[in-house]
This record gives structure tokens, sequence and C-alpha cells, in this order.
């Protein structure tokens, strides 16, 4: 269990109503700083109702959202806002606006967010869209560019601010293998280079155990299994064991990861980082 | 079966109270997002470039549509009131009368509909695809209010252009019931001028005015409120849009009415 202090987001039981029907069943999870949560589950089981909650898109029927030691669900419009200025999200949709060109849609947390000129703006953007390798298609709009490329310009966006908590709705969802795997390295960069807390869902179990410190299974708006990827696979609920082993993975892929460093080295590099953005 | 007779009556009364309840929510709804559009409306960022941008949609893309009603009305009621005045002698009164219905009434219900049916379809076509492809919550996340950012501009922009529009229609209608009473219908040019003087008094375009501004507000309001909260994809955006114009007329309607008998002394 996390250490109360290294916890960056903490749901305690939480419970969602839509009309007479119940989505979440009292979710209750604890997400360490810099550490990368993926959420699993099959579909209608509430994982996008969870992370809507954990950047506030919905308030909660019961129960608490704890970040940073505030609740954000008790927060108004303006404190929320101030708030969200830490969080950035990658939509499972894209979200990209259609009134603005691809690089306007980058440079619009930049403009909104900050007071920076124009130029470090322009930078800014452009080196982020180097990144995801669409720098060439700037000028576009996002009616012109294809579906992954929309993707990978949802995920410059989300990553542009160094948000210290991202959370990725399906983001390797209707791209092919090669650029979910630039993806799921991308994740993994943004939590090496600036500590980022990550909050991931996702069907796709290659990813999963690619990225994941822990993995949260959501069924039927209750979480049946929580863990590290090791724990998870060993749990004795049928449901669990179905999912991943239909989902064909390599089970022990998880365990060839290299030298990948721990949440907790991470964190330390996450309160420096706020720390100099305080300073 | 006695089973099946007990839910009837609760059937019947659900019937009776689920339309009245669903009106008193769509007030609450509609109260809420107007409420919060001046909380968000007076504070800053002004976004004036948005604000801009929908005075240009909703106002300056309407004339010509507005114009032309505009011109079509007038005529028309300048030969309808020449045909029912004549039959008592009194067509010297043909463009007094024509004016004041112009301004009173034609004039800022007619622009209201004209602007529900192209600006309010518009803004609700495209509040709810921006909803249903999540742009609207991406707004939220950026920290960018969506009321302030969507809404304001919008509503703002209703309350400017209609009032203008309304007196586009006015003057333009006025000159077509001129041109046709005139050049058409052989009526004196001196007398239908100086009828429309003595007739009109400022209160009329008052009158006239302060319909325009609130079925400005109205229209707009109706119509983002649809769109901001549409649900259900390409379908549900079909039905936001539909109902975006349907209650913006009635509402349009139910509002002249009301504002009428307040505002005439009989």
């Amino acid at each position: 269990m996390l250490d109360a202090t290294d916890a960056h987001v903490v749901v305690e039981g939480l419970v969602k109503i839509y009309g007479d029907r119940t989505i979440l069943h009292g979710v209750d999870m604890t997400i360490g700083r810099a550490e990368t949560l993926v959420v699993i589950g099959g579909s209608g089981a509430g994982k996008s109702t969870l992370v809507r909650h954990l950047i506030a898109l919905e308030r909660p029927t019961r129960g608490r959202i704890v970040i940073d030691g505030t609740d954000i669900s008790s927060l108004n419009d303006v404190q929320l806002a101030k708030a969200r200025r830490r969080f950035g999200m990658v939509f499972q949709k894209y979200a990209l606006f259609d009134s603005m060109t691809v690089f306007d849609n980058v440079a619009f947390p930049l403009r909104e967010q900050t007071k920076l000129s124009e130029k470090d703006i322009r930078e800014k953007a452009m080196i982020k869209l180097k990144e995801l390798g669409v720098d060439h298609a700037a000028t576009l709009t996002p009616a012109q560019i294809s579906g992954g490329m929309a993707k990978r310009v949802g995920i410059a966006r989300a990553l542009v601010m160094e948000p210290e908590l991202l959370i990725y709705d399906e983001p390797t969802s209707g791209l092919d293998p090669v650029t979910s795997r630039t993806v799921d390295a991308l994740i993994e960069e943004m939590r090496e280079r600036f500590g980022v807390t990550s909050v991931v869902i996702t069907h796709d179990m290659v990813s999963a155990f690619d990225i994941a410190d822990r993995i949260a299974m959501l069924i039927k708006g209750r979480i049946v299994a929580q863990g590290s990827p090791a724990e998870v696979l060993a749990v004795d609920h049928t449901d669990v064991q179905a999912f991943i082993r239909s989902s064909g993975v390599d089970v022990k892929r998880f365990e060839n990861r290299g030298n990948r460093k721990t949440a907790a080295e991470l964190a330390e590099k996450a309160r420096a980082r706020k720390a100099d953005r305080a300073g | 079966m006695s089973g099946d007779e007990a839910p009837k009556p609760t059937g019947f009364i659900a019937s009776i109270v689920a339309p009245v309840k669903s009106v008193f929510e769509e007030i609450g709804i509609l109260a809420d997002l107007a409420f919060r559009a001046v909380f968000w409306g007076v504070r800053p960022p002004y976004r004036v470039p948005l604000v801009v941008a929908q005075l240009e949609f909703v106002g300056v893309q309407s004339v010509f549509l507005v114009g032309l009603v505009g011109l079509f009305t007038g005529m028309v009621f300048a030969v309808q009131t020449v045909y029912g005045f004549r039959r008592f002698g009194a067509e010297n009164m043909v463009g007094g009368v024509v004016a004041l219905t112009l301004s009173r009434e034609m004039a800022p219900v007619l622009t209201a509909i004209m602007v529900a049916a192209r600006a309010g379809s518009g803004m609700a076509a495209e509040l709810g695809n921006m909803r249903s492809s999540e742009q609207i919550d991406a707004l939220e996340t950026m920290a960018v209010n969506p009321v302030q950012y969507l809404v304001v501009p919008r509503i703002l922009a209703g309350l400017v252009m209609v009032p203008v529009l309304a007196l586009i229609f006015f003057l333009v209608g006025v000159g077509g019931s001129w041109a046709i009473g005139v050049w058409g219908l052989s009526l004196d040019p001196g007398i239908f001028a100086d009828r429309i003087k003595t007739m009109i008094v400022p209160s009329d375009i008052r009158q006239g005015l302060i319909k325009a501004l609130v079925f400005g507000f109205t229209v707009t309001l109706i119509s983002c409120r649809h769109g901001y909260f549409a649900s259900g994809g390409a379908v549900g955006v079909g039905q936001a849009t539909t109902r975006a114009v349907v209650w913006s007329v009635v509402a349009v309607f139910l509002l002249d009415y009301l504002i009428t008998s307040m505002l005439t002394e009989v």
C-alpha cells in the first residue's frame, strides 16, 4: 500500500448513479506520485466515468476524489479551473477544436494558461508536434488529417503544458501497432523525464503490461483486482483471468522491461520540479 | 385482473404531471445557464475576438436574409392593407398602419424567427457537435470555462444584433410598402409619409426594440442550451437542432404576447 505522502490521487468510496443506473459502486483507489496506473476492463465497465471524475468532468454521487490533498469534488468552478491547470487529458475521440489548425490546437493551452510570448508558444508547440511526428501537419485543420494523426495531435496538446497528472482515455485505440508503441514510449518518457503521474484507460493489453506500474481492473463498476502487473496476473478471479488470457498478450513481457525507474525515484524528481515551479 | 387496473390512475396522473414537470425542469435548466452566462460574462478574460466572430455570424450574415424578408413583408402588408382599407375609403392610413405593425410586431418577431432558423440552428448544431466530440470537455480540462468561451459570445451577439436587424427589417419593410403603395397602388407619396410621421411615436420603436432585445437573448440562450447539453451522437445533435429552432420560435410568440400586454395600454 502507498504511503499517504506519496499518494497523488486518492479515490474514496466513489459512487456514481445516473437516474436509476449505478455506474460505479464504491471505487477505492490510490495513485502514487509519478506512478502509471492502467485501468482495464470491458466496455461499459465504468472506466471512462471513473477517469472523468478524476478531472472533475463529473461530480460523484457519493465519495471523494482527493488530488494533492484537495478534495476536487467540493471545489467551485473558479477553484476547479485553477486546479485543472495541473492536469492534462488525452481524449478518446481526440477532442481537437475543428475551428482551429493543428498548431493552434496545441498552442491553445499555452495561450490560455500562460503569459508566454507568441514566439515562445510557437517554439514549444512545434517541439511537441515534432516529438509526435505531426509537425508537417501544423497548418492543416483536424478535418484534413487522419485519425491516427489526430490522436497524436491530441496527445501533443495534453503534453504541451507538462502537467503533473495526465489522464489518457484509450490513447492507442485506432492506432496501428507501431504508432501504438510510440505512444507507449511517450507515456513512459513523460513519466521518466518529468515524473508525471499517469492514469491510462486501455483495452490494449500489450500497452497495459508495457507501461503499468500498477493495474486496476474494473468490472461492472467495481474494482476487482488492483496491484502490480504480476499481482494482477496472479489474482484468482475468473473474469480477470479470462480478460487477460483472451487478450493473447505475452504476460512475460512486463518482466523484461529493463532498468525502468521506480515510481519512488521519479516522485522525488516530480517534487523537485514542483518546488522549482513554485519558486 | 385487478392488478392490471391499479397502475392506471398513476399512469394517468403521470401523463399529466410528467409534461408539467419537464416544462419546469426546462425553465430551471435555462435559468441556470442564463445565470452562468451572466456570471462568466462579467468575469475576465473578455474574449473580444470570439464576440466579434459571433456578431458577424448572427448579425452581418443575416442582414441580406432579414432585409429580404422585411422587404416582402412590407410589400405584402401594403397590398393587404390597401385592399382592406379601400372598403371604407381609408387607404390614406396605409403608410401609418403598416409602419405601426412593422415596428411593434413584425420586425422584432420575424427577425427573431429568421435568426432562430439561421443562426440558432447553426449554434445548436455546432455546440452539439462539440459536445459529442468531447471538445467542450477538452475546454474544461484546459481550465477554460466553456460557458464563458462558447455561450457568452453567442448570447451577447444575439442581444446586440437582433435589435439592429429588427431596425433594418423595419426600415426595409417601410421602404417596400412605400414602393408598392406609391408606385403599384397609386397612393399619394406625401400622405403616405405624413401618416407614418404622425402615427409612429417613439414608444412604438421602443417597444419593437425591447422585444428584439428580449428575443435576441431568448433565441440564443435556447439555441445554446440545446447544443451545449446535446447527447446521443449524430441523432442527438439533429434533435438538438430541431428543438432549438422549435422552442425558440414558441418562446418568441409567448414572450411577444407577454411583452405586448405589459407595454401596451389599450
